[in-house]
């Protein structure tokens, strides 16, 4: 709906007919109307998708800042390739640059300390406030560290990794795995779902067996996996698994890990015997970024924020949207890389048509892919296609559609690559 | 100064008065007209741009790289091939199970909307 101002400031833009009305009238002109202000916490896949489409979509007349601390962009879709060997973590690596020079985007390399929904601002650690029309965190995942015991202990210390956001654990992982003598184990353990990145421990266990296979011929690859089963593309995983690198991989389910002890680099399970490994690398519980824990953003199960899937409005406050791995998602919604893009252009929209008084779409659709490679070339995907629907409000998706690969090939090796150079560039360039 | 009569001036007063009402009524009527234009672009932008993550923002994929330039594609040419994944005439990895999740409308959509960008 539009209210009475919007409606003058549109018949000003149209021309005479305005000026006319408004002398008729006796309003005072509107037409230098403050600009909007959006302000974006997070340059993942969702802060930086968010940020430019506000801008692409508004047609520049929306101001956006992004606040994020590091200065450039690591991916962490393709990071397992690093990890592997495969990859420099060069190739995974994009700088921000692209969103201030051509899209406008303000940059504040800075991290937010605190979110004053009353007074719609937020304050950043380096010192001042922002105030916002519109805020939107995109946070990202926070490890639960209480969930495994000694683990972050051992973390800090640089010897038991997740390495699960990409950066400097993705190189401290690697070189974990360079110095690791032929015949040793590296052990994965997966943490209950819901976790970043369904497919990802998998595929990190794939390319990690595909190095071993041509370095470390002797050595193990253990999969110690909280869930009943693969949670995404099991069949596909297993039969690379048997095939590609028969007696090397080894998976075992229902294996939930509370503790890890540092001084033997051994997991302990609520019931299964304990693993020594010697590459040991565990994936604690995660939950929605601290700044939205902290904002009490978290309002499911204090761990993930629900949202309202038209706009993701956080149902807790208004004018603050959470979008990306941080929200409680709806069935058969991915924590990934590809859908924080979807969610970004969802609000994007939504955001766009509340501050030019349009309507908001009633039907907005999501999709996903998640790519996994399982050796240095052959890849397997999962898509799917989500539709709102306004009786459930909540996002489904569409039957018929979505699936995974028929089989592993490395045709779409090649689109995986394409893929991430062009989900990149979507977010950055 | 003003020589008309009172009644005059009334029917004067009047004849602005309806001309104010018309042009307010014509000016929230086009003013109705740009906003629903503005939500129809807005939402086929927002549409096409679920399609933007594997083929560029505005159909410009990244150069070089395995998946297809959208940009600039004649819409017809676009909305055959949508439509031969969706029914599986054409093989395809992934693009039958994306374009299952799309109507024959939606698919007409962004194929305008491709054609439309350089």
């Amino acid at each position: 709906m539009l209210d009475r101002r919007q409606v003058l400031e549109r018949l000003f833009l149209g021309g005479a007919t305005g000026g006319m009305l408004a002398s008729l009238s006796g309003c005072a002109s509107t037409g230098s109307a403050s600009r909007a202000q959006v302000v974006v916490v997070g340059g993942g896949f969702g802060g930086a998708t968010v940020s430019k489409y506000i801008r692409l979509l508004s047609d520049h007349s929306i101001d956006v800042m992004m606040i994020e601390p590091n200065a450039q962009f690591v991916s962490c879709p393709m990071s397992n390739l690093v990890i592997g060997g495969q990859r420099q973590i060069a190739d995974i690596t994009n700088p921000y640059t692209g969103l201030s020079s051509k899209h406008g985007v303000r940059i504040v390399q800075d991290r937010v300390s605190s979110v004053d929904p009353a007074k719609r601002t937020v304050a950043l650690a380096g010192g001042g406030t922002v105030a916002y029309d519109k805020l939107v965190i995109s946070p990202g995942i926070d490890m639960m560290w209480d969930s495994v015991q000694g683990l972050q202990e051992a973390n800090a210390a640089g010897q038991i990794l997740h390495a699960w956001k990409a950066g400097a654990d993705t190189l401290a992982l690697r070189r974990q795995l360079e110095s690791m003598r032929d015949g040793g184990t590296y052990a994965i353990v997966i943490p209950e779902a819901p976790y970043r990145c369904p497919p990802g421990p998998y595929e990190r266990a794939s390319v990690v067996a595909a190095y071993f296979k041509r370095a470390k011929p002797k050595s193990k690859v253990l999969i110690l996996d909280g869930n009943p089963d693969v949670t995404s593309k099991g069949p596909l995983f297993k039969k690379a698994w048997s095939e590609l690198y028969p007696g090397m991989v080894e998976y075992r389910a229902q294996h939930k890990a509370v503790a890890v002890d540092a001084r033997t680099n051994t997991v302990k399970f609520d019931v299964q015997d304990d693993v020594r490994a010697d590459v040991l690398n565990v994936l604690p519980s995660m939950r929605a970024g601290e700044l939205a824990v902290q904002t009490g953003l978290a309002n499911a199960n204090a761990r993930w924020c629900h949202v309202n899937f038209l706009n993701f409005e956080s149902t807790v406050q208004k004018n603050i949207h959470v979008i990306g791995d941080a929200i409680q998602v709806a069935a058969g919604m991915p924590k990934s890389g590809h859908m924080a893009n979807s969610h970004a252009k969802v609000t994007a929209a939504a955001i766009v048509a509340e501050l030019k008084g349009l309507e908001i779409n009633p039907h907005p659709m999501l999709t996903n892919v998640c790519m996994s490679f399982v050796d240095d070339a052959h890849v397997i995907h999962v898509a799917s296609v989500h539709e709102y629907v306004p009786t459930q409000k909540t996002f489904r998706t569409i039957g018929g559609s979505g699936g995974v690969s028929d089989v592993r090939s490395d045709l779409e090796g090649r689109y995986a690559q394409a893929w991430a150079r062009n989900i990149w560039a979507d977010a950055l360039m | 100064m003003d020589t008309r009569t009172g009644a005059e001036r009334r029917t004067s007063c009047a004849t602005a008065r309806s001309l104010a009402a018309l042009l307010l009524l014509a000016g929230l009527a086009s003013a109705a007209q740009a906003q629903s234009g503005e939500t129809q672009r807005l939402r086929s932008r927002a549409l096409a741009a679920t399609c933007a993550t594997c083929h560029g923002t505005d159909g410009r994929a990244v150069e070089g790289e395995a998946l297809i330039r959208l940009a600039g594609m004649p819409a017809d040419y676009t909305l055959t091939q949508l439509l031969a994944f969706r029914t599986g005439q054409r093989p395809a990895t992934i693009m039958h199970q994306i374009t299952k999740g799309y109507s024959q409308e939606q698919l007409e959509e962004v194929a305008k909307y491709f054609a439309a960008q350089k």
